[in-house]
């Protein structure tokens, strides 16, 4: 393998260990909630210090790869794109990490009535599922798995839109569960975040394998009309 | 597109060493005062098709050239096209700085001398002119006399620059210009084409990639004597469109 490819598979593995790690933190986020699990949030809001790590070394193996290697065409559009990916991949770190800061404020495990009524559990799962085709797309040099991913985000987003107007009835139904219901209105908006940084993570890699920028699309297409 | 006019232009050209075919169905046009980079392996017909637009590859013998080459509209392998006066419209500088062994000022007025200018207050402004261009006056002025041979590297491939600006052409092909020269003096030469371009129209063979993204405005990709690929230098080094121009600029190639 030529010099410069072991350099960028380098590049690209200590990425997906962070993704590995960050997908993890997620998944506990899930669990943490779900189950009230105090010890468990605790864990998570300390790991986000190894995630952190990740986005420091990532960022200076990147500058040095720059600065060694001055990268063209598909080279430099991955170093940029794995870049971006490690502030989106940084971001969501910190998003399940107050996820389970929110967690830590259940007393006990959440209403199951709440969770249906606000279909917070397959909005969050779904948020999980892009998050991991998102890896395996990017691991794959695949675009045509980065595309449908954008698209899926419009689901959370729904399930985003119409939980203010349910978790309000709810609270007015249930005045004694208002501070789990907040909880759970303020993991949603979480949730949500995490679709639009996936939503970003795959729009780079399309940027990386196709030069093409899909991001900002309906900005762009407002502009037209 | 630009609304600048086309400098320089090629039309299905192709070009043969004997029954070697150098260059095959070459077209491409090339926008006044804008720098061009040719990009390419040894051996791609990058430096044969520089040659063809000062007719440098005259002098070889069994080259010939079929299909037009264009400058101002005007081929310039028509019959009535005399070498001499192509090259006082067309400059060219070499990989190695090659001065005459003569003093500074002798080598800057070299080509006005040949043309029959003899007065020295002219030559004097032409040579001061050029040597400003060439940002080297400052470092010679007091020294015109000496030998160009006493000259580091950098300072004679200036030199070589000057020469070529004394006889006011409008085109400067550029063969590989500062490969042999070190990092600074490198840097003095891509400033230099910076500026000259605003006067001239500037065509420079490079195998620096870094080089070519820094001083060209387009960029033209040859291999095995094809154009593969011409577009704007920051296309090319962003979104090359045919693999092998990939595959070549990042260094992959073969």
């Amino acid at each position: 393998m030529p010099h410069i490819d072991v350099e960028l598979d380098k590049l690209k593995v200590k990425l997906l260990e962070m993704w590995d790690l960050v997908e993890y933190q997620l998944q506990s986020g899930r669990e943490a909630m779900l189950n009230a699990d105090q010890e468990l949030a605790k864990q998570i809001v300390k790991r986000d210090r190894k995630v952190n790590q990740f986005d420091v070394k990532i960022d200076r193996m990147c500058e040095n790869f720059f600065a060694l290697f001055t990268p063209v065409a598909v080279d430099l559009r991955l170093v940029l794109a794995v870049l971006k990916i490690n502030a989106n991949l940084e971001r969501i770190g910190d998003t399940a990490s107050g996820i389970a800061r929110f967690a830590q404020k259940l007393s006990s495990p959440v209403s199951m009535e709440l969770l249906e009524l606000t279909n917070l559990m397959p909005m969050y799962d779904e948020a999980i599922s892009m998050f991991a085709d998102c890896r395996v797309a990017f691991k794959n040099n695949d675009p045509v798995l980065a595309k449908p991913i954008i698209k899926r985000d419009k689901a959370l987003d729904k399930i985003y839109r119409k939980s203010d107007g349910i978790v309000t009835k709810y609270m007015a139904n249930n005045p004694d569960k208002i501070s789990e219901a907040l909880v759970i209105l303020s993991i949603i908006k979480k949730v949500e975040r995490v679709g639009d940084q996936v939503t970003n993570i795959a729009e780079e890699i399309i940027f990386y394998r196709e030069a093409k920028v899909v991001k900002h699309k309906a900005d762009r297409k407002k502009k037209k009309d | 597109m630009s609304k600048r006019t086309n400098k320089l232009e090629a039309i299905n050209l192709d070009a043969y060493y004997g029954d070697f075919q150098a260059l095959k169905g070459i077209n491409i046009a090339m926008e006044e005062k804008n720098v061009t980079a040719f990009i390419g392996p040894s051996g791609c017909g990058k430096s044969t098709f520089l040659r063809t637009f000062n007719r440098m590859n005259d002098y070889i013998e069994g080259f010939r050239t079929e299909g037009e080459i264009l400058m101002d509209g005007r081929d310039i392998y028509a019959k009535e096209v005399r070498v001499d006066e192509l090259r006082k419209e067309v400059g060219m500088v070499f990989q190695k700085p090659n001065p005459f062994p003569k003093s500074i000022f002798e080598n800057v007025v070299y080509g006005l001398k040949i043309q029959g200018i003899k007065k020295k207050a002219i030559l004097e402004e032409a040579a001061e002119k050029s040597l400003k261009r060439a940002a080297l006056w400052n470092e010679v002025k007091d020294n015109l006399n000496k030998s160009a041979l006493a000259l580091s590297g950098g300072q004679q491939q200036r030199l070589c620059i000057a020469r070529a600006l004394a006889i006011s052409p409008s085109v400067l092909l550029m063969d590989e210009p500062a490969s042999a020269l070190d990092p600074l003096s490198t840097a003095k030469i891509e400033e230099l084409i910076y500026e000259l371009k605003n006067d001239y129209t500037i065509v420079i063979v490079t195998h620096n990639m870094q080089q070519a993204g820094r001083v060209s405005d387009n960029t033209a990709f040859f291999y095995m004597g094809e154009l593969v690929e011409y577009a704007k230098t920051k296309t090319m080094f962003t979104s090359p469109q045919d693999n092998r121009t990939q595959n070549y600029i990042t260094g992959r190639f073969g």
